[in-house]
């Protein structure tokens, strides 16, 4: 589906949410209109000639406005988290295939790791109540979102690996395994590669259905060039499929790690 | 409104811009943002003649006013271009330069000689590639193989033949001369130029291929050069390219000698850059009462 446009877009509020760790929102009313949980935007930091692909942590079609939350990475992401109220964000976007969405489901987990948690808000917004978000992060510094995700009426579990902030000490497994033995319809993760991984074979283990959301290097963002390679299991053998374009999801059990 | 055609080896273009391999895909992705009628050419992602995965990933990494990438030519092959890409894009008003490769001079030959029954408009042969294992740069770095490669393929074909010359080289101009000599009908260039980065933090090169083509606004300099050299040691046409990001480096670059310009990693800063640059150049030609873009070709005045 090619609905994806690019343009500049006003910024209409900056918020510092944490540690090195933003949350703008946009004014895109085109983009809103279309975008679906699990898409990312291509955003291009002034002065650099290579797009950063960020995931959308929030879509209101109603006021037109999309929600990225990002944490600073390198010095493109440095620029980006320069832009303030008013400056403009030059975008292409609404990219990717986002996450599957199940109008019959009754429990949806939301699995997100650090900065793989923005994009499991939209998911909050759509199961509300019928969601429970588990988060990871290193430490309390990094915490972020929780007070989003539980707005949306999402039952939420907070996991730090130094136990300086949430309910758990440690990683996001272990939760995952003691809600899943009660019953989950689908499981959706973002997050650091180790992460994913450890929560497909969780998922596998104790028979739930997960989608999972990856991370590449990517250059056109649009499917043409072909750099954002990952290795993928179907029916017909392996294949070489693309993040932005194939992706960002893909079915945990399909994703050769 | 300058008259922005030009015509290479018999072909007319209605503008000299056209997005460079691989950069563009087989135009479907870029429709979305412009009729791709309003592109002079599109050349197509390098297609071999049966299917191929490329390298792992990462497999790119952004560098100072550049990119690194070891794509490695993942393609679905010949058959599936022609059977599934190719009849979309014959139907857009503009030239269609099938990009070809391959690992041996027969399959290259092969390659053009499916393409033979089509009605694309020109063959651009890659013998430059420096992100596969076997042929790519390795045909294009040698004068004797460059020929070889070359007199195969001129054989299978009757179509315009471009040669896409690697700059990782001694000397670019005695390879294009080679290539002419083998029958190619025109030269492009220049390829990325091999390159690499590493993670201090890691001790990992940054491509999972270890190293890369280095494309983009860094590389400019280098094409300006080696289209210039190159215009002056063969007579058949050049096609240039290598880090045109504006209207301006596109002319520059006709100066240097270049009959026509592809444009790669600027397509990734700004989807619109190739329509734009075709805007840009319009612009520099009125403002500067030059008639056609034409006459600007290999105008530069060396001291």
């Amino acid at each position: 589906m090619t609905n994806y446009t690019q343009g500049a877009y006003p910024i209409l509020e900056k918020q510092a949410i944490a540690q090195d760790t933003y949350s703008f929102t946009l004014y895109c009313p085109a983009v809103a209109e279309h975008a679906k949980p699990g898409q990312f935007v291509h955003i291009l930091p002034k002065g650099f000639g290579l797009r950063r692909p960020i995931s959308i942590a929030g879509i209101d079609p109603e006021q037109g406005t999309l929600r990225l939350v990002f944490a600073v990475r390198g010095k493109g992401t440095d620029v980006l988290a320069g832009l303030n109220k008013g400056d403009f964000m030059d975008m292409i976007a609404p990219l990717g295939h986002g996450f599957t969405l199940y109008p019959e489901a009754s429990h949806a987990v939301l699995v997100g790791g650090g900065i793989g948690v923005p994009p499991m808000l939209p998911l909050a917004a759509y199961y509300g109540a019928k969601a429970t978000a588990i988060s990871g992060f290193r430490s309390f510094a990094q915490v972020i979102l929780q007070a989003d995700l539980e707005s949306c009426g999402a039952r939420t579990i907070c996991c730090t690996e130094d136990g300086t902030a949430g309910a758990v000490k440690g990683f996001v497994t272990a939760p995952l395994e003691e809600l899943l033995t009660e019953g989950a319809d689908i499981v959706y993760a973002c997050g650091p590669e180790p992460m994913l991984k450890a929560v497909a074979q969780v998922c596998r283990r104790m028979g739930a259905a997960c989608e999972v959301s990856l991370e590449e290097r990517m250059a056109c963002g649009i499917g043409a060039c072909l750099g954002c390679a990952t290795r993928i299991r179907k029916a017909d053998g392996e294949q070489f499929l693309h993040v932005c374009k194939d992706g960002p999801v893909f079915k945990a059990e399909e994703v050769i790690w | 409104m300058a008259d922005l055609s030009v015509n290479i080896c018999g072909v007319a273009f209605q503008n000299p811009i056209i997005p460079a391999s691989g950069v563009f895909g087989y135009g479907k992705e870029y429709a979305a943002f412009y009729p791709l009628s309003e592109l002079g050419g599109i050349a197509t992602k390098g297609t071999t003649g049966t299917p191929r995965t490329g390298n792992l990933a990462p497999r790119i990494a952004e560098t100072p006013a550049g990119m690194l990438n070891s794509v490695g030519l993942q393609n679905p092959g010949i058959d599936a271009f022609i059977e599934k890409e190719l009849p979309r894009l014959l139907r857009e008003d503009t030239v269609i330069l099938a990009n070809i490769a391959g690992s041996t001079p027969e399959e290259c030959a092969e390659v053009a000689a499916k393409l033979e029954q089509t009605a694309v408009h020109m063959i651009e042969l890659n013998i430059s590639c420096p992100n596969v294992k076997q042929g790519g740069a390795a045909f294009g770095t040698s004068c004797a193989m460059a020929e070889q490669v070359t007199a195969a393929v001129r054989k299978a074909t009757t179509k315009p033949l471009v040669v896409k010359l690697s700059p990782n080289v001694t000397s670019i101009t005695d390879i294009a001369k080679a290539v002419e000599a083998a029958g190619a009908d025109a030269v492009s260039l220049i390829n990325t130029l091999l390159g690499m980065r590493i993670d201090i933090r890691t001790k990992r090169p940054v491509l999972h291929n270890n190293v890369g083509g280095l494309s983009g606004p860094a590389i400019f300099p280098v094409a300006v050069r080696m289209v210039w050299q190159v215009a002056n040691a063969v007579k058949i046409p050049v096609i240039g390219m290598g880090g045109v990001t504006t209207g301006e480096n596109a002319i520059e670059l006709m100066m240097a000698g270049a009959s026509a310009v592809q444009v790669g990693m600027a397509c990734f800063t700004d989807p619109y850059a190739p329509v734009r640059i075709i805007r840009e150049m319009e612009d520099f030609l009125d403002k500067n009462h030059i008639p056609a873009v034409r006459d600007i070709i290999g105008t530069v005045q060396p001291w």
